[in-house]
């Protein structure tokens, strides 16, 4: 099977560049989900390494084999993409077989090969129909039968459960990833969803500003992103981000939220006086009836009940807006009033104001 | 619809009734008059009561027109056969030139492509005269007067255009997406041009090519100046039905009900091709 690689591309339209100096390395049988704001440059990734775009700069490598200059034909990758494009005037068993008639293979090759795909995609029952009569989830199916049919070395499947009903795409998303493995290939996912590119990604590249802002294990993204951008694009309800200006005391390094002073693990001294922004996660803020140490004054202004979890909308004394989660309970909802955040430092990350970048607790 | 009342219901069956009585009535009196004698259509008040004969049809199919001066030859069935093999001949080269290139100015930006493309269609606006005059004396220059091949190619300004036009808009109606889909799976460019692009632009390229088949069936300046009789379509033919001895209204008539039965055939042959919508369901939604 194959690794692919691309070496600084650089894509540029007449609306401006896409994509500055891209690289990225996926290794043989790994799921590399791509993942970023519309517009940001996904699609037109995938279509680069399908050989339908030329890049302006750089290269790209399959399997150890530059292909920029090669056709599309030439490249030997599955690509399904996120219209679908299904041939109209072919069945469905046509449409899936297309990429084995390419080659040239038997007929009852290609007849075993497509009935074991459509098997495996449960489209087996849909093979004689013409795309219009299928449901949109059946042409999704089917456009990645046609991706899969021909055990492509790179599988490039742009955000295929993008046109899908809500229902089907849970249930893809549970079994993409046992079936992308099953197949064996390297595979390159796109999606506009976090979620998604966290249930399928072994990594995550957050494309974003023209350029892989980071590429990392989904824990990692979500625990330690890179920048300010990546932690608001990952977590659900987005993260709170406050601005804060640490101070050094004899205690340690402290930092002012809501009228209160909370002090941050060891390791930031070298920000006392740097203009930064704290990112709290909601599910790292305990709602409490109680002063302590480590919390701040708020009050409850909105509660919305969602069956896992309960959401809190939290006002702090300075008039500052900060989501908060609990788990869900049986009893009533936290009522709206008075309360007391308790802030966990280990969960706490800090980004510089004027990059934008997380700063590492610094080990002396 | 469902919602008109019966006094509108009736109005409208009424002016359809007229609208159609006004453009078939000519038709249907032309029919009539083909099976007239010259001096049946020529009595006064008309009538269409007449007793039938097939002598007009005949005349043009031995060649042998009858008139009081005497016994005429005329070059009818030439002159449709000429009108098939201009017409057919001209639509094919027109599709083997236009649709590739139809396909070209739809899928690639090339220097200047816009300015080639409406130079083509710039063709269709200049006054067939105004250039014939020049290509009169560039065709006796090159020896293509009075040849099929110099009448084949003068038609390719009334095919080319229209075929060029028509196509370029049903290309750029299928998502690129899909041509390229089918060149990932492994496919060359030309196998997706003719196994994709052809077959989903086909009912464009049906509605092109009869449209340019009928425009050039009824052409009659071109050939009237760049042929002489033997090499003349049916439009120009008809001429010879003015004879020194009065216009032969019921040979004309004759002539023209033969003239439209191709085109007409084609037309409704083509019908289905026309209607059927091939790109439905290709893309989401």
């Amino acid at each position: 099977m194959g690794k692919l690689e691309l070496e600084a591309v650089s894509k540029e339209f007449k609306t401006g560049k896409v994509l500055d100096r891209v690289s990225l390395g996926v290794e043989d049988g790994e799921i590399v989900a791509v993942f970023g704001p519309s517009g940001s440059g996904k699609t037109l990734l995938l279509r680069l390494v399908a050989g339908v775009e030329q890049p302006d700069e750089g290269r790209i490598l399959l399997a150890g084999r530059d292909v920029t200059e090669d056709s599309p034909e030439a490249r030997g990758v599955g690509m399904a993409f996120q219209n679908f494009a299904l041939f109209p005037h072919m069945s469905a068993f046509d449409n899936v077989a297309s990429a084995l008639t390419a080659r040239g293979a038997p007929r009852n090759v290609i007849r075993a090969k497509v009935e074991k795909v459509s098997a495996l995609l449960k489209i087996a029952h849909v093979l004689g129909h013409a795309p219009r009569e299928l449901s949109n989830g059946q042409k999704q199916r089917t456009a990645l039968a046609r991706a899969l049919v021909a055990e492509p070395q790179i599988l490039l499947l742009d955000d295929p459960l993008r046109n899908v009903d809500a229902k089907l795409r849970y249930e893809m998303r549970l079994e993409l990833p046992s079936l992308l493995k099953a197949s064996g290939s390297t595979v390159l996912y796109v999606t506009q969803d976090y979620k998604e590119a966290m249930a399928i990604g072994d990594r995550i590249a957050v494309l974003s500003d023209r350029e892989f802002t980071q590429i990392a294990r989904p824990a990692e993204i979500y625990g330690k992103p890179a920048t300010m951008s990546v932690a608001r694009l990952f977590g659900d309800p987005t993260i709170n981000l406050i601005p804060v200006a640490p101070l050094a005391s004899p205690t340690g390094t402290t930092i002012g939220v809501g009228g209160a002073l909370l002090s941050l693990p060891p390791g930031f001294a070298h920000l006392a006086g740097k203009a930064c922004v704290l990112g709290l996660r909601a599910e790292t803020i305990a709602v409490e009836d109680t002063s302590s140490a480590q919390s701040f004054p708020v009050e409850v202004v909105a509660a919305t009940p969602l069956n896992e979890k309960t959401l809190l909308l939290l006002r702090t004394d300075d008039g500052r807006e900060i989501l908060a989660s609990e788990p869900g309970t049986e009893e009533a909802p936290r009522r709206h009033g008075p309360a007391f955040a308790r802030f966990d430092p280990g969960a706490a990350l800090l980004f510089e104001s004027a990059s934008g970048r997380r700063v590492a607790p610094q080990t002396a | 619809m469902e919602h008109m009342s019966v006094a509108e219901r009736m109005a409208r069956g009424v002016l359809v009734v007229l609208v159609v009585l006004f453009f078939l009535f000519p038709i249907f009196w032309i029919l009539l008059m083909s099976f007239q004698t010259n001096e049946e259509i020529l009595r006064i008040p008309p009538s269409p009561f007449f007793t039938p004969t097939l002598a007009n049809y005949s005349a043009l199919i031995t060649g042998k027109l009858v008139t009081a001066a005497g016994t005429l030859d005329i070059a009818f069935m030439r002159n449709l056969w000429n009108s098939v093999l201009l017409s057919t001949a001209s639509v094919a080269i027109a599709l083997i030139l236009g649709v590739p290139a139809a396909y070209a100015f739809a899928r690639f930006k090339f220097r200047l492509g816009e300015d080639i493309a409406f130079t083509l269609l710039s063709f269709r606006f200049a006054p067939p005269l105004l250039v014939l005059l020049p290509l009169s004396l560039y065709f006796q220059a090159l020896g293509l007067t009075d040849t099929y091949i110099g009448l084949i190619w003068v038609y390719q300004l009334i095919a080319l255009p229209l075929i060029l036009w028509i196509v370029r808009g049903y290309f750029e109606d299928i998502s690129p997406d899909i041509e390229y889909a089918y060149r990932v799976a492994g496919h060359s460019w030309w196998r997706t041009f003719t196994r994709i692009a052809i077959p989903l632009a086909g009912p464009g390229i049906a509605a092109a090519g009869l449209l340019a088949f009928i425009f050039c069936w009824n052409n009659f300046v071109f050939a009237l100046i760049l042929a002489s009789a033997e090499k003349q379509p049916v439009t120009v033919g008809a001429l010879a039905f003015v004879t020194a001895s009065g216009i032969q209204y019921g040979q004309i008539a004759a002539a023209i009900v033969l003239s439209v039965a191709p085109t007409l055939a084609l037309a409704l042959y083509a019908q289905r091709y026309l209607v059927e919508g091939l790109s439905l369901g290709a893309l989401k939604g």
